[in-house]
């Protein structure tokens, strides 16, 4: 069972091999670390840029511009704040040139709480990404989901952000999350994760990568239910999910999506659900002013009012200038699973 | 304005043949000519801004004469900034094509009416979209020099910006990026020194004597250059875009130029005083040699006046862009995901398409 990393790692090595990925770098995605969570280990054409945002992600549209494909890094996405005017120029050229030039990069940036990370290490970046027009944006909440919408970032002809939840990056895929054909475990591990210490001699043996490409703009319904639609994305899938487990035995039956690209979004696939259950819960962990779940609810509200049996409802994080690092500021900072069971529920009773 | 001392060894030879100064002068007259017609036409009410660069066609036609024109990695990739029209002018553009930007119009080629003037965009030449936030395109620059590094051949990377700019972080990270141990990028760095940043004096602004002197501390090759006198910039250019072609390493060049209009429309684009004009500095040694009479080059500017002004009248009718083409090229055409890509075009067109025609029809 191959984690996220795993499986991201096995992405860019596709992208190397058959999908004409260039330059993969970024802040110490080169060798010896190979990333700071292992992303880039054994990757060949890895290399290490000098600590600075703005010239990684200028670099990676100048080798786009001129035809390569590169995947960069921000290091964690609470560092992208500095280089939201290239941003936007890069979401920006295919348009403003009339689409004379078009950008095949992707931005890869680790994102949201769960690890820790107090104050600089836990943003989220969803709400501010979704207000860069001519992105695509892509989160994934499992190792095979991670898997193919690299490989789709990659082989996209416009620019991608491939925002990796970090406090999923190394969790284990679940039955029928994984990719198809891999190893198992300790295999995999024994194939693909670079050893501690002296690595200069080494080098990974691939398994089996198979064209596994999830198409951007497509949801996941990882959880059919009747009563109640729960939308979400990234580390909050697995905790939405589980919260409509539990809540199965209560006689509340959740349908749980998972978004996995953010732009362009599934609306027809929300639609669907919303209009059969006239219920429907946003879950993400950004600061909830501003939110990308408020745009969901509003279009929700404009478009599918009279089919709504009860107010829609937003979860997302407190609008606090950060993440803290104790344990009880972390938690209370983002939707927790009793918080979500508890909207949830109140949802499924609620009549009009 | 003095010619700035330049290192000896760079410039053995400044001398240019009569054929390629009458070819400098006429391309100066015809970007000087160009920009005083934008003016106008902003002034007139057929364009809504203006920003241009008059006062340095002496180094900018210089510039574009030296390019290697072409597409991909084997030819040059541009850099430029919103002051670079008359390299464009020198690389063959078709004036009208700078007013239809201007005008906005539908056949605007570089934008499609949705850029500002002076903001190019030339796949089959590697001009890369001009950008008016300033000295981002400092960043992108080793991006390109490094596709051309890998390339091989004599391709460079030329990189254009004012002297404020360079205050920017943008400017260190071209200096950094360009000059990594063993990964030194064929890049041509290039500052033309107007000495403002908008309003503002660079005096109060810049600590450092020479902006080129922030190259050596990179190990750089680097030199300051008078960008008003076209066969001392002619030269200059063209010995540094030497070194950086075979060495493939980079080369900091700063250039003193005036600003004869102002920054923009925004300051009244109005002719200025006191700076060296450097079309008429160039025509009266023009005169002085023997190489073009007075009369020949007042012809001369009859001629391309009437031209640019008929070329206006011509932009001046051709067709506005449509509201709902707003929509169109958000995203290039996908071929992985394109169930997706369709669901996105409805996404974008809900609602928006038909609510902008019935304001058009109304």
């Amino acid at each position: 069972m191959a984690t996220m990393v795993q499986a991201i790692r096995m992405a860019l090595h596709v992208g190397e091999e058959r999908l004409g990925v260039t330059d993969v770098f970024g802040q110490d995605l080169g060798p010896p670390l190979g990333g700071v969570f292992t992303q880039s280990q054994g990757i060949k054409c890895s290399w290490n840029s000098p600590l600075d945002e703005r010239g990684i992600i200028g670099c990676a549209i100048g080798l786009a511009l001129a035809g390569a494909r590169p995947v960069c890094e921000i290091q964690f996405c609470d560092y992208v704040y500095n280089i939201i005017d290239l941003l936007k120029l890069g979401g920006g050229m295919y348009w403003s040139s009339n689409g004379q030039w078009n950008l095949p990069l992707v931005m890869m940036t680790p994102v949201g709480s769960g690890i820790h990370g107090s104050i600089y290490h836990s943003h989220s970046f969803d709400a501010t990404a979704t207000h860069i027009p001519g992105w695509k944006i892509v989160m994934p909440s499992n190792p095979r989901d991670a898997y193919g919408l690299m490989l789709s970032a990659i082989a996209d002809p416009n620019p991608v952000m491939f925002l990796a939840p970090k406090a999923l990056l190394r969790a284990k895929a679940l039955p029928g999350e994984e990719i198809p054909g891999e190893p198992d475990e300790r295999a995999l591990s024994k194939m693909i994760d670079a050893p501690l210490g002296d690595r200069s001699k080494w080098t990974p043996s691939w398994p089996a990568t198979p064209d596994l490409f999830i198409p951007i703009g497509k949801a996941s319904t990882v959880r059919p239910g009747r009563d109640v639609t729960c939308v979400t994305y990234g580390r909050m899938v697995p905790l939405c999910k589980k919260a409509a487990d539990e809540l199965a035995s209560d006689g509340v039956d959740v349908e749980v999506i998972d978004l996995r690209t953010l732009i362009p979004y599934d609306w027809e696939h929300l639609k669907e659900s919303i209009s059969r259950t006239g219920r429907v819960l946003f879950v993400n962990e950004d600061t909830e002013v501003t939110n990308f779940g408020e745009h969901l609810l509003r279009r929700t509200v404009e478009e599918l009012f009279y089919q709504l049996l009860a107010p829609p409802r937003l979860l997302a994080g407190a609008f606090v200038p950060g993440v803290g690092l104790a344990d009880a500021l972390d938690t209370a900072s983002v939707p927790q699973k009793t918080e979500i069971s508890s909207v949830l529920r109140e949802l499924a009773g609620h009549q009009p | 304005m003095s010619t700035t001392p330049i290192q000896e060894h760079f410039y053995p030879d400044t001398k240019l043949s009569p054929d390629v100064l009458i070819r400098l002068h006429e391309l100066m007259l015809r970007s000087r000519l160009l920009e005083e017609r934008l003016i106008r036409m902003q002034k007139q009410g057929d364009g809504y801004f203006w920003i241009g660069g008059p006062g340095e066609e002496a180094f900018n036609v210089s510039l574009g004469l030296l390019v290697d024109k072409g597409r991909g990695p084997a030819h040059d990739y541009l850099h430029l900034h919103y002051r670079s029209s008359a390299t464009m002018v020198a690389m063959g553009i078709d004036p009208a094509d700078a007013m239809r930007q201007m005008k906005n119009t539908a056949t605007d080629p570089y934008s499609g009416g949705r850029n500002f003037v002076n903001h190019y965009s030339i796949p089959e030449w590697n001009v890369v979209p001009v950008s008016s936030p300033i000295e981002v395109q400092f960043s992108m620059a080793p991006g390109t020099a490094l596709v051309q590094k890998r390339f091989g051949g004599r391709g460079i990377t030329i990189v254009q910006g004012g002297d404020a700019g360079t205050a920017e972080g943008d400017f260190a990270s071209c200096l950094i990026w360009s000059t990594r141990p063993g990964m030194e990028l064929p890049v041509l760095m290039i500052v033309t020194n107007n000495e403002f940043g908008i309003s503002t004096p660079a005096a109060e602004q810049h600590g450092e004597k020479r902006i080129a002197d922030r190259g050596k501390a990179f190990g750089m090759q680097t030199a300051v250059v008078d960008g008003n006198d076209p066969e001392t910039a002619y030269a200059a250019i063209k010995q540094a875009m030497d070194y950086v072609r075979t060495e493939r390493r980079p080369f900091l060049l700063e250039a003193k130029v005036s600003r004869l209009y102002g920054h923009s429309s925004s300051s009244g684009a109005n002719f200025v005083t006191g700076d060296v004009d450097c079309l008429a500095r160039f025509e009266k040694r023009l005169e002085e040699r023997g190489i073009l009479s007075r009369a020949k080059m007042d012809e001369l500017r009859v001629q391309e006046t009437q031209a640019l002004l008929e070329m206006s009248k011509r932009v001046r009718v051709e067709p506005q862009p449509k509201g709902p083409t707003i929509y169109d090229h958000v995203f290039a055409p996908t071929e992985v995901g394109g169930e997706a890509r369709a669901r996105q075009d409805a996404m974008c067109a809900v609602g928006k398409t038909a609510e902008i025609n019935n304001k058009e029809q109304s």
